[in-house]
This record gives structure tokens, C-alpha cells and sequence, in this order.
């Protein structure tokens, strides 16, 4: 049930609120950087501005390295609803575009643009929009958009489409809260820069038009709750909201709750239940964008712990290094006992592995705490006391979703909702095994997002399959229906003029011989290889169609038989380790066998080639050698390489043409070898293999060219035969 | 006699039920038949689809075509040990470790064709499963990187070994959290 706008409202004048359950009590820390105005540090040496700092995809770069950038200059273009440019934070020249470690727990490396600073810090000329309330509303969107302006509290949404939601708004939730112990950047912000904030919220207040806009802000924040009551005083329909302190109030379903008393849907955003939330950063960042045009290449980052000597609040540029702001804040390596940075809070943040890690949009604060500070890694059993159960803002059970995450059991921790914890780290901070329960969440949640992407994979795979599948079948039927349907015509074409084109045949061969006997006999050459050549190119037809319909229908069986022999060869190359030599032979055999029996229809049809034109020299020749060639294609091919490309290429033709010589022999002699089921000795060369294919081959050749000339010879004689028939009975009429 | 009769009746009463029933059972059996197995469809959802060939079966589906004929659930490389569970849940038996005489569960792959040294033969596009290869005779060749299942097949046809299996590289978005990658952290 969704609470109603009026009882909401009744129930805030009232200053009555409700709550969330669970929640804990850390140590606050605050008070260690919240006590001094937000300072500048000065300008990085080299800035590293990473493309995709938000939730969605990267625009398109549009400059180049050695391209001299001007402060607040685009480095990347959105050409996309869900993209979001990146700025130049200041001027100076682009030295790289390329990939660097990334503010993201895993540190991977992800495309960045990295800028040396000349000090000018020039700014590019500036288009503000500061009659904003008289332009269309697209206009003020692709404004905030073109400032590069991603959600600045948590995961960095793209706030041009959280600013043009499909449905009606009720409240406009400005977070304020900051619950996150040591954190004070919005803190300072908002006793700041108040006004600033209030005039971002009007722009907000322009695009949503929601009924009422409230300020959560946590009440251990007096001085900021003041700012911003002040600032706010001219607008009725403005409440800021005292919240209690409870960690994680922050969170945009809690500090929904907390407010509003409605429940986000599990898989649902607030706006489903008439809310749109943003943080106070962000409305700054706006009231920046639209009132001076400025894009979001600057915020405020907490730089604190005990390990920092001088904490507080700094206005970095985005793409500053871990390392500067630390030096600029004096942090002292001496006072840990390993180097350990956290970019983001101690409950939620991650460690940083190099100090080159970039501030990014979302980047809230820099924990560089004392050993002393952060409880060492000791994790024990789950005592099953339930202590997490009480404090987890979501209701979930963690200690089942703990049991069922590291025994690996996804499907569980779905039934659980593992995707309703908002990995705040309540349960983790009050477990008293001290088992780091959201590390097991996250690795489980990325296992299932894993698991669920390979899933796409592999039923797009399965898709291909059998459409592939489908097709070959209809390719196999296509072919089949063409050689039927040629056959036929062929036949009815032999039937219904059988005589009329002998005759015409014979009457064409008989010009031919005519002429033939006019010439001298040097044309007798040159007439042969034409006809031979004529033959062959038949022949080749033959052969592709035959083989290809084989190839198909057999292609599956082959394709069984091939993983088999390679599982075998695999296994027995693990198996022998003491008979190396031998073992890797039989495992090029196989494997050579697996490859050949891929060609087997070739191979076939090549056989009965054999039959109808030769004697069967090859085969003779072959089963009476037993040599075996092993690595035929390495060797021969170097000696015709030369550094040219084409001469590459031309020797990788022939030693790929020399290879399958190879292969086919070899698949003979493995075939002989089978049959007699005798090991013969293996003997490796390479010359004789191949000359001995050269050999057979050029017999071949011989042999063939004898028979055509054999047959021409004979239709020779039959044409003129029925050629002087033909005479005799033209004569006879006339 | 009335007795005799009482039986008789009774005896053709139920009779004729049991032969309405059983047209109507008959009647439903073809009316309502489903077309195809669905364990074997159950099993196919579960197979990791790389299509390489390695349980002795030409692809994925005939597998599971035999898994639920009674063959042995542990013959799949590319989908391990994982796999293996899921199949034992499906079907009420005993997990098994993988047959290694199929192989051995490898880190995922893709296949890479080195294309200056591609000659343009085409063997390596009959031989993909999934048609994840493009490109023509005499022309450079390339995979699709999103569509290679990794199935290995690729690499034999090729004449000149111009085919590599590369691992699939990380990037943030696929990075998979480690337990020991984040200390735990906690205030004292
Ligand atoms: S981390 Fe998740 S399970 Fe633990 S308390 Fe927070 S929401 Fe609950
Ligand atoms: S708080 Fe820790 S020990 Fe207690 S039930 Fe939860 S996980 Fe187990
Ligand atoms: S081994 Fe696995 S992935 Fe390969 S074809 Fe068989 S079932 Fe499919
Ligand atoms: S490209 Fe090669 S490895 Fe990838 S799916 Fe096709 S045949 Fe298999």
C-alpha cells in the first residue's frame, strides 16, 4: 500500500517520520575533517580522466593526443541517451589515450585520457542558460547532460534521464544525509554552498515539477541543517528534514522509507512509487552547469583518516590522482604498516591498489586510515547468532545468504533476494565472527550476473547452431534438386534429340578433321592441351559437387570422431611422460588422422579417380613405403620464404598445399598401418615423402594424359565413321 | 437370479466407465501430446552450448539427447564441474568429478585469427559450429569474438595455423569480486 501524499505531509508538519529497520551505530568520525572550510590543492602535474566514469557507456572520444585542451573543454561527445561526456579539468596538453587503472575495486585497466597540466588553468568559453525557466525543457536536459553530469552520491547515474522520468513525481528527495562514518564532503558543501544547492534543486524542481521537495539531512549535521533551512526559507514548498542518525539512512530505499514510509519495489525504482532522488553534489553540479555553464570537472573529496596529517575537505579535479591529494594532505606511510588507501567510506568503499587511481565523479572521500583504525582480517565460523539478521536495513536474512554464497549455491541466494542487499556492510560490522559477509555478497552477485551474461551466450550459441544446422539442410536439399533436375534435363535432352545432334556432332567433327588435316602437325599440339584442359575442368566440377554433399552429410560424424581422437590424444600426451617422444608422435597421427578424415570425401573421390583412370600407382607406391612424415609443412616451407609479403603468403600457399600432400599420405599409411594392425617403424622424412608424392603424381599425370589422347583418338575415329556414313547417305538421294 | 442380475449390471456399469474413461485418456494423450521432450530440453538449457564436440556427441543438444537416455552426465569439459551439479539436480543422481578422457575444464577462450597470415581458405568457417567465423574465399577471415563459443574446432582446418585461442580478456564489467582482493573493513 502506498502511503498518501496528504498524510505524508501531515505527518512531517508534525516533524514525525518514520523508520527502517535494522541500522547500526559506527563511530562517526567526522568531526576529524568537517571542522575546517574545504580547501583547493593545487593544480596535478598530470590528470587521468577516465572515459567512463557513470553508469551506462562512454561518448566518443573527439580529440587526440598532442592536442592542446582548454579548461572545461568536452574530451568526449554523448551520442547516446545513456552516455556522458568527460571535460578537461583544466588546460594543458593531451599526452595519451589509453588504458589506465581504474577507481573500481578490481583496479582493471580502462581507457583514460591523460592530461599534463600547463598551469594557466584557462577556461573555455562558457554558454550558460541562465533564463533556463524560459527555455524547453530538452534544452535544459541536454544541458546538464553536455556538463558531463552523473549521479555524485553513489553509483553515478546519468542525471539527465533520472531528470525526465515518464511518470508523475510526488516528493523530490534531495540526499543530504551522508551516513557513511568519515565522510564530510556534502557536509561542507551544504553549510558552503547552500544557495548554490537551492538553486540547482529550482532547476530540478523546473524539469520533475513535483509536488513537494524534501531536504534528509542527518541531524549530526546542526550547521548544514541551518545553511540550508536559511537557504531554503523563501520556498514553501521546500522542508528540509532533521533524519536521526542511523547508519544507513543514506541509502535511497531507507531515506525513502524513512521519509515517505513507501517501499521501493524489489526490482523497481523509486519513481514507481512517486519519488526521484538526488544528491546534493549533484545539485550543485547542476546549479554549476545551467547558472555558469561550467561542466562537472571539479568536486569535493573528503581526504581524511588518521593516517593523513592535515584532514579535511579538498575541491579536486576530477582525474587527480590518489597520490596527489594525499601529498597535498600530508599522509604519512609510516603511520601503517602496509600502504592501505580506501577511496570511498569504511563500510562501503574499496581499497585502491596503486596511489595513480583517479578521482572519478563519484568519488566522495579518501580514507587513508592508522592500523589501528580498521580491524584486521580474522574471520571465523558463523556462530548463528543473528545478530546480523537484526541490523540489515533490507530485511534480509545474511546469515543464509552467507552460507548459501560460499557454498556456491546461486540459485539459493536468489531465492534469499541476495539482489535487494544494498551491500551497506551493516551486517558485516556487527557480526561478531567478524566474517566479511558483503564480500561474499558481491562475489556471488557478480558469479549470477556472470552466470546469467553466459547464459545469454550460450542460448545465442544454441540459436546459431541450429539455424546453421537448418541451413545446411536446406543447402544439402537445394544441391540435391539441382543435380536431380540437370540430371533429367540431360536425360530428356539425350532422348528427344539423339540423332539431330549426332549428326551435327559428327558433321562439326568432320569439319574440324578437315581443317585439321590442312594444318601440319604442330597445331596437333596445340589442340591437345586445350581438350585436356577441358577435361579436367569437368573433372574438378565433379569432384567439388561430389565432395561437397558428402562433406555435409558426414560433416557431424566427423566433427564427433574428431573430439574423440583429440580427447584420446590429449589424454595420452598427459599419460606419457617418459615416452615423450614417441606419445607426441602418435598424437600428430591422431591428429592428423582427425584433420584427413575431415577430407575424406576428397579423399574418396580421389581414390575412385584412381580407379577410372590409372593403374594404381599411388597406392601401390604408398603402402609399400612406410616413412611418415612429420612436421612436412614447418620445415619445407622456410626455404622459399623471403621478406616480401606475397612471397610470405605464396610459401604458406605451397606449404599448405604441401602439408595436405602430406596429410593424405600419412592417412594412407595410417590406414595400411590399421589394416595390418602392425606398428611399423616410424621413420621421419620429409624429402622423400614429398618427392615420393611429386613421383606419383607426375605418373599420374602421364598415365592420364595417355588415356585422353587414347579417347580422343577413339572418338576420332567413330566420328569420322559416322561421318563417311553421312556421306554416303547424302549421296545417296542426290 | 436377482442377485445374478445386480452383478451383471453393476459389472456393465463399470465397464462402460472404464471405456469412457479410457477414450477420453486416449483422446487427450494425442490431443495434448507435447512435441518434444522436455527433460532432453531441460538438459539442453543446462549444457554450456560451445557445440565443440568434446563429449563424443556432435554438439550439445545429441548430449543431451543421451543424458536422458541414461548416459553419464560427467562428459562436458567446457561446462565443469558446475555443470555437472546442475545436471545431478536435474536428474536426482550422484555428482561426479569430470571424465578427464574427455578433457580437462579450461579458462574460456576465443579464437583469434592472425589475419596477415589468413590465405583465405575458408576451412576454418566449415568447421565453426555457431558461424561465428566471417569472411570469403581468398579473403582475410575473421571471428566474431562474441559469438566464438571457443569450441576449438577451428584450429585444426586451418592450413597454415593461423588460429589462436586466446583467453577472453577481463574488463571491470566481467571482473568476478575475490575474497581476498578487499580486506574486510571495519571500525574499531
Ligand atoms: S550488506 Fe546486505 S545483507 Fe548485510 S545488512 Fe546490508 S543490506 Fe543487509
Ligand atoms: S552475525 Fe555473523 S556469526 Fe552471527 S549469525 Fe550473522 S554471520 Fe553468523
Ligand atoms: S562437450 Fe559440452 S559443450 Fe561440447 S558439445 Fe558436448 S555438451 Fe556441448
Ligand atoms: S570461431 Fe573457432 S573456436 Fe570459435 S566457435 Fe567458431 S570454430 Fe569454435
Amino acid at each position: 500500500m502506498q502511503n498518501n501524499f496528504d498524510d505524508i505531509i501531515d505527518k512531517l508538519d508534525n516533524n514525525q517520520l518514520w523508520d527502517f529497520p535494522g541500522g547500526v551505530f559506527p563511530a562517526e568520525r567526522k568531526t576529524l575533517s568537517n571542522q575546517t572550510p574545504i580547501g583547493n590543492s593545487p593544480i596535478p602535474e598530470r590528470l587521468y580522466v577516465t572515459t567512463k566514469q557513470h553508469i551506462g557507456v562512454e561518448g566518443h572520444l573527439v580529440v587526440e593526443v598532442g592536442q592542446k585542451v582548454l579548461k572545461g573543454q568536452a574530451l568526449t561527445k554523448s551520442m547516446n541517451p545513456f552516455a556522458v561526456p568527460i571535460h578537461a579539468p583544466t588546460s594543458g596538453e593531451i599526452v595519451a589515450i589509453q588504458k589506465h587503472v581504474s577507481a573500481h575495486p578490481s583496479g582493471l585497466p580502462e581507457m583514460t585520457v591523460e592530461i599534463r597540466s600547463d598551469q594557466q588553468d584557462k577556461w573555455i568559453q562558457l554558454n550558460p542558460l541562465v533564463d533556463y525557466q524560459n527555455q524547453p525543457k530538452m534544452q535544459v536536459l541536454a544541458a546538464i547532460c553536455d556538463a558531463g553530469i552523473s549521479g555524485m552520491g553513489g553509483a553515478g547515474f546519468p542525471t539527465h534521464i533520472k531528470s525526465s522520468p515518464k511518470k508523475d513525481v510526488d516528493f523530490l528527495i534531495i540526499n543530504g544525509i551522508e551516513c557513511e562514518p568519515y565522510i564530510t564532503s556534502d557536509d561542507r558543501l551544504m553549510r558552503e554552498h547552500a544557495w548554490q544547492i537551492r538553486q540547482g534543486i529550482d532547476v530540478l524542481c523546473h524539469l520533475l515539477k513535483p509536488k513537494h521537495v524534501l531536504i534528509g539531512i542527518e541531524n549530526n549535521k546542526p550547521e548544514a541543517i541551518e545553511a540550508m533551512q536559511v537557504a531554503c526559507r523563501e520556498n514553501p514548498n521546500y522542508r528540509v528534514c532533521s533524519i536521526p542518525t542511523k547508519y544507513p539512512a543514506g541509502g535511497e530505499k531507507q531515506l525513502i522509507q524513512v521519509l515517505t514510509n513507501r517501499e521501493v519495489p524489489a526490482k523497481g525504482l523509486p519513481v514507481d512509487v512517486g519519488v526521484i532522488m538526488h544528491n546534493v553534489g549533484t545539485c550543485f553540479a547542476i546549479a554549476d552547469a545551467i547558472f555558469s555553464g561550467k561542466p562537472l570537472i571539479e568536486r569535493v573529496v573528503t581526504v581524511t583518516g588518521e593516517a593523513v596529517e592535515k584532514p579535511g575537505n579538498v575541491w579536486a579535479m576530477i582525474g587527480s590522482p590518489v597520490a596527489h591529494l594525499l601529498a597535498h594532505r600530508e599522509y604519512k606511510k609510516t603511520a601503517q604498516s602496509q600502504p592501505n588507501v580506501i577511496m570511498g567510506g569504511p563500510m562501503m568503499g574499496f581499497s585502491v591498489i596503486s596511489d595513480l587511481v583517479p578521482v572519478v565523479k563519484t568519488t566522495n572521500c579518501i580514507l587513508a586510515p592508522t592500523d589501528n583504525e580498521i580491524a584486521g582480517n580474522n574471520e571465523q565460523a558463523c556462530i548463528r547468532c543473528s545478530a546480523c539478521a537484526d541490523v540489515c536495513p533490507a530485511s534480509l536474512l545474511p546469515q543464509q545468504l552467507f552460507w548459501h554464497a560460499k557454498a556456491k549455491e546461486l540459485d539459493k541466494t536468489q531465492d534469499y533476494n541476495l539482489f535487494d542487499c544494498i551491500e551497506c556492510g551493516a551486517c558485516a560490522y556487527v557480526c561478531p565472527s567478524e566474517i566479511p559477509l558483503v564480500h561474499y555478497y558481491r562475489i556471488a552477485k557478480s558469479d549470477i550476473r556472470i552466470e546469467q551474461e553466459e547464459k545469454q551466450k550460450s542460448d545465442k550459441a544454441r540459436d546459431r547452431f541450429e539455424k546453421r544446422e537448418i541451413r545446411l539442410i536446406a543447402e544439402q536439399h537445394a544441391r540435391d534438386e539441382k543435380h536431380r533436375l540437370a540430371a533429367e534435363a540431360r536425360k530428356l535432352a539425350m532422348a528427344s534429340n539423339g540423332n539431330n545432334s549426332k549428326d551435327k556432332i559428327a558433321a562439326a567433327l568432320a569439319r574440324a578433321k578437315a581443317k585439321k588435316q590442312a594444318t601440319n602437325s604442330l597445331d596437333d599440339k596445340q589442340i591437345e592441351p586445350v581438350e585436356i584442359d577441358a577435361a579436367n575442368k569437368a573433372e574438378q566440377t565433379v569432384k567439388t559437387e561430389k565432395s561437397d554433399t558428402t562433406t555435409k552429410a558426414a560433416s557431424s560424424n566427423q566433427r564427433v570422431q574428431a573430439a574423440i581422437a583429440r580427447a584420446k590424444a590429449k589424454k595420452v600426451a598427459a599419460e606419457a611422460g617418459k615416452e615423450k617422444e614417441i606419445s607426441q608422435l602418435e598424437l600428430k597421427d591422431k591428429v592428423e588422422v582427425v584433420t584427413v578424415e575431415e577430407n575424406k570425401p576428397e579423399e574418396k573421390q580421389l581414390d575412385t579417380d584412381d580407379k577410372v583412370d590409372t593403374p594404381p600407382p599411388v597406392k601401390t607406391q604408398v603402402s609399400t613405403q612406410t616413412t611418415i612424415s612429420n612436421e612436412t609443412p614447418a620445415v619445407a616451407a622456410p626455404q622459399n620464404i623471403e621478406p616480401t609479403k606475397a612471397d610470405v603468403k605464396q610459401a604458406k600457399i605451397a606449404a599448405a598445399v604441401a602439408k595436405a600432400k602430406a596429410k593424405r599420405q600419412a592417412q594412407k599409411i595410417i590406414d595400411n598401418k590399421d589394416r595390418s594392425n602392425q606398428p611399423s617403424p616410424v621413420n621421419v622424412d620429409n624429402t622423400k615423402t614429398d618427392s615420393q608424392v611429386e613421383l606419383a603424381k607426375t605418373e599420374e599425370q602421364q598415365i592420364e594424359m595417355k588415356k585422353r589422347r587414347i579417347a580422343t583418338a577413339v572418338a576420332k575415329a567413330k566420328a569420322k565413321k559416322a561421318a563417311e556414313k553421312k556421306m554416303s547417305k547424302e549421296d545417296k538421294p542426290s | 437370479m436377482s442377485l445374478g442380475f445386480a452383478i451383471l449390471t453393476a459389472l456393465l456399469a463399470i465397464g462402460l466407465l472404464a471405456l469412457i474413461f479410457g477414450l477420453v485418456l486416449g483422446f487427450a494423450a494425442v490431443k495434448f501430446k507435447v512435441e518434444s521432450d522436455p527433460l532432453v530440453e531441460q538438459i539442453d538449457q543446462i549444457l554450456p552450448q560451445t557445440q565443440c564436440g568434446q563429449c563424443g556427441f556432435p554438439g550439445c543438444k545429441p548430449y543431451a539427447q543421451s543424458i536422458a537416455d541414461g548416459d553419464e552426465i560427467n562428459k562436458c569439459p567446457p561446462g565443469g564441474d558446475a555443470t555437472i551439479k546442475k545436471l545431478a539436480d536435474l536428474m536426482g543422481v550422484e555428482a561426479k568429478s569430470l571424465d578427464s578422457a574427455h578433457g580437462v575444464e579450461e579458462i574460456k577462450k576465443v579464437a583469434y585469427i592472425r589475419e596477415d597470415e589468413c590465405i583465405g581458405c575458408t576451412k576454418c568457417i566449415q568447421a565453426c559450429p555457431v558461424d561465428a567465423i566471417l569472411g570469403a574465399a581468398k579473403q582475410m577471415h575473421t571471428v566474431i569474438t562474441d559469438e566464438c563459443t571457443g569450441c576449438d574446432l577451428c584450429v585444426d582446418p586451418c592450413p597454415v595455423d593461423c588460429i589462436d585461442m586466446l583467453p577472453l580478456a577481463n574488463s571491470a564489467s566481467s571482473w568476478r569480486w575475490d575474497i581476498n582482493a578487499i580486506p574486510i573493513k571495519q571500525i574499531s
